[in-house]
């Protein structure tokens, strides 16, 4: 299951990152807009809030998605671990 | 006889330095388009932003762009970089230190290698720049673009006016500003490349 989990993660996040550009660099929640002004031939910049997320994010959802694989590792381990206790009670 | 023509003779006199009087632009936009805008480029990371908060006036004669002075101020809280997080870092203390030097100025003092075609001159400018707290003198090429009667059409009103119009393009390094010098430059570069673009207002 958090197999599972983290495949879902790394996917959307890969996915969001795509559909939003693939930015290449850090992400941004102030995306600039240009204004050109014909008269003077000048383009102003002026920033709103938004979000395009870039490598800091995947690097973020591939670290979570490592946990949590690590995680799934973790529990089959003790899972494994505890099986032959069960048996032998059922044989008692 | 002859004496009654003399004030006659000297109206066009009189009128020659009224046509050539200097004009203040206020570079205080009314439609926010000015801009200056700051590139780094560090072996690891770039950063790109830009400033909009720009005020100051200019007083240039457009019989004698030569002899143009004036200050520009940008206001340091509204330098923006497209990451909030950078943003905050790039104002706080440990960088431009906004709240105790909310100002970057440029003093202009003397022009040198006017050529003026036109509307428009290109020159180098030399004054007093000011960031985080340190000035220093510097000389940058500017270019004016003077263009006359437009504010109205700018603007889409009846007002009357002039416009300038300043460019510029120059380098600094954060260090001599005494900004974290010699500090993470693989990240945050040395050499700060500015691009100036702005329009200043001349009243009738």
């Amino acid at each position: 299951m958090l197999r599972i989990l983290a495949a879902v993660v790394a996917l959307a996040a890969g996915g969001l990152w795509v559909a939003k550009g693939a930015n290449c660099g850090w992400t941004k929640t102030n995306i600039p807009h240009r204004t050109p002004d014909p008269v003077t031939g000048l383009t102003g910049i002026s920033y709103e809030k938004g979000f395009v997320p870039g490598v800091d994010f995947l690097a973020g959802a591939a670290l979570a998605a490592g946990v949590l694989a690590g995680a799934s590792l973790v529990v089959n381990t003790n899972n494994a671990k505890t099986e032959p206790a069960v048996k032998q009670s059922i044989q008692l | 006889m002859r004496t009654q023509w003399i004030p006659i003779l000297l109206l066009p006199a009189l009128a020659v330095p009224a046509l050539a009087a200097p004009e203040t632009f206020d570079f205080k936009d009314p439609k926010g388009v000015n801009a200056i805008i700051f590139k780094l480029d560090a072996p690891l990371e770039a950063i790109n932003g830009s400033a909009s908060g720009v005020t100051g006036t200019v007083t240039f004669d457009p019989q004698n762009p030569g002899a143009t002075t004036g200050k520009i101020v940008i206001a340091g809280a509204t330098m923006t970089v497209p990451n909030a997080t950078q943003t905050e870092h790039m104002r706080s203390s440990q960088w431009l230190d906004v709240e105790k030097n909310p100002e970057i100025t440029f003093e202009a003092k003397a022009l040198k290698n006017v050529k003026t075609n036109g509307d428009k001159t290109t020159a180098d400018v030399s004054g007093a720049f000011t960031l985080h707290g340190v000035s220093k003198e510097l000389t940058i090429p500017v270019e004016l673009s003077y263009l006359k009667d437009k504010l109205g059409e700018r603007l889409g009103g009846n007002q009357k006016g002039d416009l300038l119009v300043l460019r510029s393009s120059f380098s600094i390094k954060r260090g001599d500003f005494n900004i974290m010098p010699g500090q993470m430059e693989n990240k945050v570069s040395d050499t700060i490349a500015l691009t100036v673009g702005i329009v200043g207002a001349s009243g009738k």
